[in-house]
């Protein structure tokens, strides 16, 4: 139950290729999340799986069963939109029991299961009201009630955090996690944010240019990209990359090394350079540092390092940390 | 920058607008007074304005010499069945043109409205030879058809206008949750639009109603709505002011006390979506 099969799916609008050669197994009850930049391709993705755009070619398999050109309403599959997609003239009770109004639930099964949805998400209380009285978080809580109340095959998310300010939306991920492991569903999660990437993911799909990088798990994606687009995009800071001389010490085209893999000091180190912008979170320090011969590095200390705009700090990297890649971006 | 609104000009602004209106009211005023005057009084100079003799001995007489409520009647069944008929027609072609449109749907649009620039008389002889062929001269069945065939390009253009206004994410969250394409409609995209079509179909029973060209040209007797019932006064047996008056004055009130009745409803949709 809840496993979904892309077979070389490919989408292209008029003549533009949006996606290639996608071959991709997500297995019952895993929560997968598909990460890129803007116009990678992922929304499109997600929205071949529910069936609101055709395949060019390839297919889909859900649950075992060719799905490729089943309508989206026969596919079970239960879908948060990023607008959340309410239907304004319908109270947040009547939004919740639509999906199950429209299988042909009976109406005292339906009540219950609307009691239930809400209960779970704390929305017991605001039954009655009509979407555009709610507040943004709210919203997107009638949109997930609307999603779990039928018990889907799979859950498809799009970006369905972008329009949260960042407080809520640290806690509307952590709702979903939670409601995850509470409904052991297959879901599919769409963002542009490598960190809800990282949080939330079973397994993370990077897509770039509408080709899929890598798959794997967030820390192996952490730990071992596979290529430079993969290091860069998964991580924060950005993983810094040095090319020239020092990648040639090491016999690659590049290297990469994370903030926390360059060891911070004010005497002694491999590289002298000068503090252009320093963050103190106080957890942590970031400091952007312009080394001569090397270009700008980011570094991170734990707790608080001492230092401001101007500052003389010595960087060494961790040397067996290093990512090495080769000319055309390949790690190796 | 906001321009304050200072007493002298608003009294300034509501004055302009009180003239206009008066200018735009004077004709019905003049033809709602006239209907009681005698046909002396209607024809004098200077004319009188309210101290004349008030007689509804023209509204008796024309009630006698043609059968009001027999055109009332017609004009109700052409107007409501052209334009119930019309956005039977309307409603799936908007939705089909707003939401999933093709490489020529503007082209179509835009050939739609371009109908609306031909003078009707240059097809008169043609759609007058074809109705004299079917049968349908004179006929509701006729009547209806032509009415919400010149109306049609209005129907769907204001149709598609609110439309457009949907987000296509709400019809597609319905397919996700299951909803036919008939439940779409039905449960999601009417009563969404539910003001843009209530003011389509306002607006095009007074289009209707107030036809005059075909209705005069496709009609005697039979199926006559209220516009031939005017037009039957002003005859070769000479025009009879204050019963051309009186008999227009009957054919307006209907469409007048509707318009008054549904004036908000009909400015919040043509206005639909003007605002964010």
């Amino acid at each position: 139950m809840g496993s979904v099969v892309l077979t070389n799916v490919c989408k292209t609008f008029q003549q533009t290729a949006v996606l290639t050669d996608i071959n991709l197994t997500i297995d019952n009850g895993e929560f997968v999340v598909f990460v890129g930049p803007s116009g990678c391709g992922k929304s499109t993705l997600l929205r071949l799986i529910a069936g609101l755009e055709d395949v060019t070619a390839g297919s889909i398999a859900i649950d075992g069963q060719d799905a490729t050109g089943m309508p989206p309403a026969k596919r079970a599959l239960a879908m948060v939109f990023q607008s959340y997609a309410l239907y304004p003239h319908m109270s947040v009770r009547q939004n919740i029991a639509f999906p199950l109004k429209m299988s042909g639930v009976d109406k005292t099964i339906i009540a219950e299961k609307v009691r239930a949805a809400a209960d779970i998400l704390n929305l017991t209380d605001y039954l009655d009201r009509r979407p555009g009285q709610l507040s943004g978080g709210q919203r997107q809580r009638v949109a997930i009630g609307r999603a779990i109340v039928r018990q889907p095959t799979a859950f498809l998310f799009d970006e369905p955090l972008s329009n949260l300010d960042a407080a809520l939306r640290v806690a509307m991920r952590l709702e979903i996690s939670q409601l995850h492991h509470r409904l052991a569903a297959t879901t599919i999660y769409v963002t542009h944010d490598q960190i809800e990437a990282m949080t939330m993911a079973d397994k993370i799909v990077v897509l770039n240019a509408g080709r899929i990088e890598q798959i794997g798990s967030p820390l192996s994606l952490y730990h071992r990209p596979v290529n430079r687009f993969v290091a860069g995009f998964i991580g924060s800071p950005m993983m810094n990359f040095i090319g020239g001389d020092y990648a040639a010490e090491h016999h690659a085209a590049a290297v990469g090394i994370r903030a926390e893999h360059l060891q911070l000091s004010t005497a002694a180190g491999v590289w002298a350079g000068t503090v252009d912008v320093a963050e103190h979170l106080g957890s942590d320090t970031y400091l952007y540092v312009n080394v001569d011969g090397v270009g700008r590095l980011t570094a991170r200390a734990g707790g608080e390092f001492n230092t401001a705009h101007g500052d003389t700090v010595y960087l060494t990297p961790t040397t067996d940390q290093l990512h090495r890649f080769d000319a055309h971006g390949q790690a190796f | 920058m906001t321009r304050p609104a200072t007493p002298a000009r608003k009294a300034i602004n509501s004055a302009i607008a009180w003239t206009i209106a008066a200018i735009l009211f004077f004709p019905i005023l003049w033809i709602v007074l006239t209907g009681f005057k005698t046909e002396a009084q209607a024809i004098a100079s200077p004319p009188t304005w309210l101290f004349f003799e008030w007689t509804l001995e023209n509204y008796r007489e024309v009630q006698q010499r043609s059968d009001y409520f027999h055109h009332f009647r017609n004009s109700v069944i052409i107007s409501l069945g052209s334009t119930v008929l019309g956005l039977l027609i309307a409603i799936p072609a908007a939705w089909a043109m707003a939401f999933a449109p093709g490489r020529r749907t503007k082209d179509m649009l835009l050939w739609m409205l371009s109908t609306k620039m031909l003078p009707p008389v240059g097809v008169l002889i043609p759609i007058y030879l074809i109705f004299r062929d079917l049968n349908l001269l004179d006929t509701h069945i006729g009547l209806v058809m032509v009415l919400m065939l010149i109306n049609l390009p209005i129907i769907i253009w204001m149709l598609y206008t609110y439309f457009k206004e949907i987000p296509i994410d709400i019809l597609e969250a319905a397919r996700m949750d299951g909803a036919t394409l008939k439940a779409e409609l039905l449960y999601v995209l009417a009563p969404m639009s539910a003001p843009g079509i209530v003011s389509t179909l306002l607006l095009n029973i007074i289009l209707a109603w107030n036809e005059a060209f075909w209705t005069l040209n496709l009609s005697t007797a039979d199926a006559a709505p209220l516009t031939v019932f005017i037009a039957g006064y002003s005859s070769p047996e000479g025009l009879f002011y204050a019963k051309l008056s009186a008999a227009s004055t009957l054919a307006i009130a209907p469409i007048v006390i509707l318009g008054w009745f549904s004036q908000k409803q009909l400015v919040r949709g043509l206005t639909f979506g003007a605002v964010k």
